[in-house]
């Protein structure tokens, strides 16, 4: 355990014996060092950092429950903390299903999998560095952007002897470059800064923007269409929270059924965060080690994200999916990734399609319902249309109204792309490894611009 | 001032530096149970310097002078780091520097209230909502209490205490393939820098039944036809419309291209700000700060420059913007004084106050009987918007018919959809003084680190022609 680590299961350890017998407690103490660096108009307009710790505290006497959590670590804020908490949770009703306490239980990889010491001590010039090289890329056309780096180091103490520790590193370049006929997007996410290539983004991002013909407006209407990576992470966070979590089956606000082929057979999805592709902490929010949690299997739903809640109630184990706040969310699959069928290169999907649009990038996505996960959202960063196989000029973004449920349903994904990468959640709850999907059909509903 | 002088001993030509102290408790409960109660203290300090025109910005948990002095050496590091990659020269309007303090109104601090009551109050109401046979019944409360103290380089010494509440309920009823929502008083509740006493105004358990056969009735209900016709909105759908597409398009950062990689841009260009039509004639827009009870007042912004009203759309015209002390300079405009930030460890940034429409002569008893052929919808159910806040898609809770001036059948799944300037280009009624409430947004997600922004928006019914309405997937 590292000397942080140390340092942060001895405040855990305190705070579980000032709690003492009086009632069953998990605690989990954090420290987390972040610094972003954004840049827009091609110059860096803000850079900062900060650093913390913080105690989350949870207790349950007598099947009455509560939480606190403070950013005070010294004796006299962690007795206010274990104070708070116990006095808060003496007014609650009992909870009759409170499944209890995680048991102990090791981890199942390293805790230290994801951490990059080089990544924990970048600074805001190593950053700049990176931003630097991808606006130098964009050959002088405007650009914006952000680079991060982020360490958390992480313990969980819980009084049924629980004790488990993990440590992360996270990076990622992001950023477009603009130009009045479309913009292009270009980004990287890992866990490591020597990860991120500012100059290769920079680029890739150029040559969307800076080598495309006049934008085409284009009739409402379906169309075949290719999803970057990014639209289908994209979807995936809306697939996690309100499809594949067990409390929104329970509840009947789900459309995952269990043992139904609901989606397409090219399709696989799963969750790993002990996969080194993924980047993240060794356990839930709970305290259960993370583990691989099959979801779909050649578009066959096969499991659900169960925290202890959840699993005590459909009588199975805890999948290690508990979250933050998860006694109003459910539990909640953060590190997906979706693949099967034959990687097909995105040049090959292409030349397949007759007519369509090769869409880069997602906005602004919610849902009409949660049950058929209907949602809308716009297209951006680049959409084309696509005739008898060849990439065509730019088309003005689009307004959608699609369940991405019925897109990648039974019969509607005509290819798997072998580009996977982690890219970010719609819904900003997490990363997702994703592969490019070509579609039989995508609903779009209008013009952005009129 | 350890963190401002910490920073200047680095190289600052300008600092300022901002101690947060936040308690914060909330609660939840779902079907006559509670689900979550949490109770959360925050505490630090943020400091931000200015070297030629790059910002640096660094926090710390650590409420200590030493630990202070060495955020300021590090914002300040960060700085002279964000000059790799310069901007062009950048002051800061001038903003008088004063020594004051403020405080929000409160009557009974929430804090102090026996959580006892409070859980009787979520456990009641969400037994009721459930009765009316729908699944699902779920109601929450939040209070924040700031603190927080910011100085200045240039003299400003300013205390400020924010108490902030509020509540609110939701009932779901689970259909055959869908699911349908009723919330009371809107989707997010209600909330403003108030006490206790607004939970206490807010009547959950006299509404609680009505949402829950609401919600039920809303499964067998019509769906929305989509035509395109008369639409009237409820106050509280019309506050989401100025929030997404008056307050987010009119923030100086994302015109000026600060936010275009995330949060995006704006169709607003500066160059037209005077002349430009955003909307009818009855369309009066402005950003007031200085509302007493509502979400986005306060005495001071996280800058130092006092809370004021500001014009953002007068006539139908488009004539400010919102601002803070260095994006007001760039856009040779005075400091609106519109810049803050959600915790002690975030930059500030452009922030909306109370954007707000203000009232007309009319009122929603009129507007229904003034419309022979059209649809009535309240309750923000869903809402997206591209990234130049031009074209929207809103979806409702609920719907009703409107035929020969009188309120119809109710229908579910209503949604709207238009661009921006057309859209309020066609608002012809306006509803009067009496309809007129402060709603209150507590989750406004914009910057990155992403901050959550609590803001207000004065609202009333108004009535809108020619509008597509009931898109579907």
């Amino acid at each position: 355990m590292s000397t942080e680590l140390t340092e942060l299961d001895a405040i855990g350890t305190k705070v579980v014996e000032m709690v003492g017998g009086r009632a069953d407690a998990v605690v989990t103490v954090t420290s987390r060092r972040q610094g972003l660096t954004r840049f827009a108009n091609s110059f860096i307009h803000q850079n900062v950092g900060d650093e913390h710790v913080s105690v989350d505290l949870r207790v349950t006497a007598g099947g009455r429950s509560a939480g606190a959590s403070t950013t005070g670590v010294d004796d006299a804020a962690l007795r206010r903390l274990v104070g708070s908490a116990l006095d808060a949770a003496a007014v609650q009703p009992v909870d009759d299903d409170w499944p209890g306490l995680a048991p102990p239980s090791p981890l199942l990889v390293d805790g230290a999998l994801d951490f990059d010491p080089a990544t924990a001590a970048a600074g805001p010039g190593a950053r700049a560095d990176v931003v630097d090289n991808f606006v130098a890329a964009g050959g002088g056309a405007e650009t914006a952007g952000f680079c991060e780096t982020a360490a958390t180091d992480a313990v969980l103490v819980n009084s049924a002897g629980q004790r488990v520790a993990s440590s992360a590193t996270s990076a990622a370049i992001d950023g477009i470059v603009r130009s009045r006929r479309a913009d292009g997007v270009g980004s990287t996410y890992s866990s490591r800064l020597a990860d991120l290539d500012g100059a290769a983004c920079g680029a890739a991002a150029a040559s969307t923007a800076l080598t495309v013909g006049e934008p085409v407006d284009l009739a409402p209407g379906r169309y075949e269409v290719v999803l970057s990576p990014r639209c289908v992470a994209y979807m995936l966070d809306f697939f996690t929270i309100y499809g594949f979590n067990a409390r929104a089956v329970q509840e009947g606000r789900s459309f995952a059924s269990v043992g139904e082929v609901q989606l397409d057979s090219l399709l696989s999805l799963w969750d790993d965060a002990t996969d080194p592709r993924h980047v993240g902490l060794g356990f839930d929010a709970e305290g259960t080690p993370k583990r691989r949690l099959d979801l779909v299997e050649s578009g066959k739903v096969v499991g659900l994200a169960h925290d202890r809640r959840t699993a005590a109630k459909d009588g199975v184990a805890s999948t290690g999916h508990a979250v933050p706040g998860g006694a109003a969310i459910g539990a909640v699959a953060t590190n997906l990734f979706l693949a099967g069928g034959r990687a097909t290169p995105v040049e090959d999907m292409v030349r397949s399609v007759r007519r369509g649009l090769l869409v880069k990038d997602f906005w602004y996505t919610r849902v009409l319902d949660p049950r058929t996960l209907v949602v809308t959202g716009l297209t951006r960063n680049g959409v084309f249309l696509i005739e008898d196989g060849a990439v065509g000029p730019p088309v003005a973004n689009l307004r959608f109204t699609q369940s991405p449920v019925a897109a990648f349903g039974p019969g509607q994904v005509l290819g798997v792309g072998d580009d996977a990468v982690l890219a970010p959640g719609g819904l900003h709850t997490a990363w997702h490894h994703a592969p490019s999907l070509h579609l039989a059909a995508w609903n779009f509903t209008g013009g952005a611009s009129g | 001032m350890a963190g401002v002088e910490g920073a200047l001993a680095a190289g600052a030509r300008y600092a300022d530096a901002r101690v947060m102290i936040r308690r914060s408790e909330s609660m939840s409960a779902q079907n006559g149970h509670i689900e979550g109660l949490d109770q959360r203290e925050q505490a630090g300090v943020g400091v931000r310097a200015l070297i030629g025109s790059s910002w640096g910005f660094f926090a710390t948990a650590e409420l200590t002078a030493a630990a202070a002095r060495a955020a300021g050496t590090v914002a300040a590091e960060t700085a002279k780091a964000s000059a790799l990659v310069p901007g062009p020269p950048l002051e800061l309007a001038p903003v008088e520097a004063v020594q004051a303090h403020w405080e929000s109104v409160c009557v009974e601090d929430p804090l102090s209230v026996p959580l006892s009551e409070k859980g009787d109050l979520l456990v009641t109401v969400t037994a009721v909502g459930r009765h009316a046979g729908a699944q699902l019944a779920q109601a929450h409360y939040e209070v924040w209490d700031t603190e927080k103290w910011f100085a200045s380089s240039e003299g400003a010494r300013i205390s400020q205490r924010i108490r902030e509440c509020g509540t609110g309920m939701s009932v779901t009823a689970i259909g055959d393939g869908e699911t349908q929502r009723r919330s009371y008083p809107g989707i997010r509740g209600q909330v403003g820098t108030r006490g206790w006493e607004l939970i206490r105004e807010i009547d959950l358990v006299g509404n609680a039944a009505r949402i829950g056969e609401e919600a039920v009735a809303l499964l067998s209900a019509p769906v929305c036809p989509e035509v395109t016709t008369d639409l009237i909105l409820g106050s509280e759908q019309m506050a989401l419309q100025i929030h997404e597409s008056v307050g987010h398009a009119t923030e100086l950062d994302r015109i000026l291209g600060w936010e275009a990689a995330f949060a995006g841009t704006s169709w607003l260009d500066l160059a037209q700000m005077g002349s430009l039509r955003f909307g009818s004639e009855l369309m009066n827009i402005t950003a007031d700060a200085t509302i007493p009870g509502a979400l986005g007042s306060f005495g001071y912004d996280d800058e130092g420059t006092p809370a004021r009203s500001v014009d953002i759309v007068k006539d139908g015209i488009w004539v400010g913007v919102l601002s803070g002390r260095d994006s007001a300079a760039l856009a040779g405009i005075p400091c609106g004084g519109m810049v803050r930030a959600d915790g002690h460890d975030r930059i500030p940034m452009v922030r909306m106050t109370n954007i707000g429409l203000l009232p007309g002569p009319h009122s929603l008893e009129q507007m229904i009987a003034e419309t022979a052929d059209g649809v009535m919808m309240d309750t923000n159910r869903s809402w997206s918007i591209d990234d130049r806040r031009l074209n929207f898609q809103f979806g409702c809770e609920i719907g009703w018919e409107i035929k020969d001036g009188r309120r119809g059948r109710m229908l579910r799944n209503p949604t709207y959809t238009g661009i921006s300037p057309q859209f309020w280009g066609s608002m012809d009624m306006v509803g009067g003084p009496s309809e007129l409430v402060a709603w209150g947004t507590p989750n406004c997600g914009k910057g990155q680190p992403m901050q959550v922004g609590h803001t207000g928006h004065p609202a009333v019914p108004c009535r809108f022609r020619g509008v597509r309405v009931g898109v579907r997937g």
